[in-house]
């Protein structure tokens, strides 16, 4: 693939995540470096200042990987979603919340572009023990719902109620137990 | 969980009863009290929010919408805040009763435009707003009138809380709270404050004060204008990072900033007056008189002419007219308000017929109201 700017070969290929979807970029390595070095460049329109992040602080993703690394890193897909990091790159929309687990070493030069951190300082759970801060074994459900609809395509309703069980295991330990239900209200009165 | 049917009851007749009363209000962001309130339209603050155990909306079957929806409402009304709440079914209501919530600013353009189950709940005081299925799962609002971000944040923060106390977030210990775009994780949360800035525009100022601002991360957009050029010098000026720092913070990024802003404003609208008194009077008798006398007249060039007129006022070039009236009249001569006033749906020539007899007999009656 020829450089955007030029008859080089492109060996950069960067991804600008923008709220409106995104922009790719290929580029040579000459080309590349003064687009990367360019300073923050002025938008030209409101359009451009949206909410969310506009091009002057969208981030590049995947600085200096080859064609061929960035068309294995498209195949992986989400263990949970099923999103592949092709499709995120195309509509600038994670698939669940386990992708910032699946692609966090992908997303963080991404995300540290855009905020200029990598960690968050602010506000966390309160979560009553023995449930952690992090739901990311709550975000299995997702998996294992997709899962039981294959198996149940399959036919294979052994596997089905296995991964049926597990979700209502999940979902009592995370959720069930969580708010007044409305009986108990009720009941209270 | 019960997976058949559908999750969100239609909108029935006390849904319109609501709507109709809308029209009949102004809401909270019109107003026009609070501190600031002849710069300062509005004060807000939004915190995106996931379900950890759905899809993100765009990855979402329209079963999981249909089910989030559900989870989300029937959990929030467990809690205190949930009980005030009026929901309304936005998948199923009529364009131009979603464009009639986006002109109000309950929901966003996106969300009207929106596929699948979703809503929106709102307060009776029109400050508090959630959107379901919108970007995320879940965006809690809170608005403000005048310079309040301190107060919407506040209030926010309650909501915020007690909604988390019934629905497992989706969070992570170095992230933060995990949203559909990378661009709102962490904090999750949006502060902004609507201005007018009249002056800035007439003394071409305004370009340099935004370069400013983006400079230091704050997004500039136009009033309903998404992206496009800002409609009758109304800004909205919001934080673009959401991670690293924390809402505090944030909220005093934006903050901080409002005061240099409304100074610069009030410069420039003294300047005007002191050195083209002539001039600035000129114009604002001149859009005033249009706006009373007009035949026809596009929202675009309504919203230019109140702009004028508002800075009219408050300089005192224009008595007997009340802020609060030209606010009103910014969101009444809208395309959905206008028509829903009106009882008629109308094309675009027929509304630009009815928007300027609307502002005549507007203007007549209170002139006549002052006569008697």
């Amino acid at each position: 693939m020829k450089c955007q700017h030029c008859d080089k070969q492109a060996v950069f290929h960067i991804t600008e995540l923008e709220e409106g979807g995104v922009r790719e970029l290929h580029l040579c390595e000459d080309h590349a470096r003064s687009y990367l070095n360019q300073s923050e460049p002025e938008p030209a329109s409101a359009e451009e200042a949206e909410e969310g992040g506009g091009g002057a602080l969208a981030g590049p993703l995947g600085v200096g990987q080859t064609a061929d690394e960035l068309a294995i890193l498209d195949q992986r897909a989400c263990d949970m979603c099923g999103i592949t990091f092709f499709e995120f790159r195309n509509q600038g929309r994670l698939g669940c919340p386990h992708d910032y687990v699946q692609f966090e070493k992908e997303l963080e030069p991404l995300i540290a572009n855009i905020h200029g951190a990598t960690e968050h300082t602010g506000r966390r759970p309160s979560r009553a023990a023995p449930l952690p801060e992090g739901t990311e074994d709550l975000t299995r459900v997702i998996g294992l719902r997709r899962e039981m609809k294959e198996a149940i395509a399959l036919e294979d309703y052994e596997k089905a109620r296995e991964n049926r069980d597990a979700i209502r295991e999940l979902e009592d330990r995370w959720i069930a137990a969580a708010p007044p239900s409305r009986e108990t209200e009720k009941t209270s009165e | 969980m019960d997976r058949g049917g559908s999750a969100v009851p239609r909108n029935g007749e006390d849904i319109r009863m609501k709507l109709e009363s809308l029209t009949q209000s102004i809401g909270e962001w019109l107003r026009g009290t609070g501190p600031e309130s002849d710069i300062v339209m509005s004060s807000r603050v939004r915190l995106a929010r996931n379900v950890a155990h759905y899809p993100f909306v765009s990855r979402a079957t329209e079963q999981d919408r249909a089910d989030i929806e559900r989870f989300l409402r029937e959990r929030i009304a467990t809690v205190p805040v949930g009980k005030g709440l009026e929901y309304i079914d936005v998948g199923h209501l009529e364009e131009i009763d979603r464009q009639f919530l986006v002109e109000r600013q309950l929901i966003s353009r996106e969300h009207a435009d929106a596929q699948g189950a979703r809503s929106v709940a709102i307060d009776r005081m029109e400050q508090v707003s959630l959107m379901i299925n919108e970007e995320d799962h879940l965006r809690i609002q809170c608005m403000h009138s005048g310079l309040d971000l301190k107060g919407a944040w506040e209030q926010i923060k309650v909501v915020d809380d007690q909604i988390e106390k019934v629905v497992p977030y989706a969070f992570h210990p170095r992230w933060g709270y995990l949203t559909a775009c990378p661009t709102n994780v962490g904090t999750g949360i949006r502060v902004s404050v609507m201005l007018h800035l009249p002056a800035l525009v007439i003394t071409r100022q305004i370009d340099k004060v935004f370069r400013s601002l983006h400079k230091i991360s704050l997004a500039v957009r136009g009033l309903y204008g998404e992206g496009s050029q800002a409609m009758g010098d109304f800004y909205q000026i919001s934080n673009q990072t959401t991670l690293g720092r924390t809402e505090e913070e944030l909220v005093e990024q934006v903050g901080d900033v409002v005061p240099v802003l409304i100074d610069y404003e009030r410069r420039a609208r003294e300047f005007l007056v002191r050195e083209t008194q002539q001039n600035v009077h000129d114009q604002v008798s001149r859009a005033f008189g249009i706006l009373r006398t007009a035949q026809t007249i596009s929202a675009e060039e309504t919203m230019q002419l109140l702009s004028r007129v508002r800075m009219g006022v408050l300089l005192g070039l224009i008595g007997d007219v009340k802020i609060a009236d030209i606010n009103s009249l910014l969101v009444r001569t809208q395309p959905a308000h206008l028509q829903k006033l009106r009882g008629v749906e109308l094309d675009t020539n027929d509304r630009n017929i009815e928007r300027a007899r609307y502002l005549r007999q507007h203007f007549e009656g209170n002139e006549a109201g002052r006569a008697n």
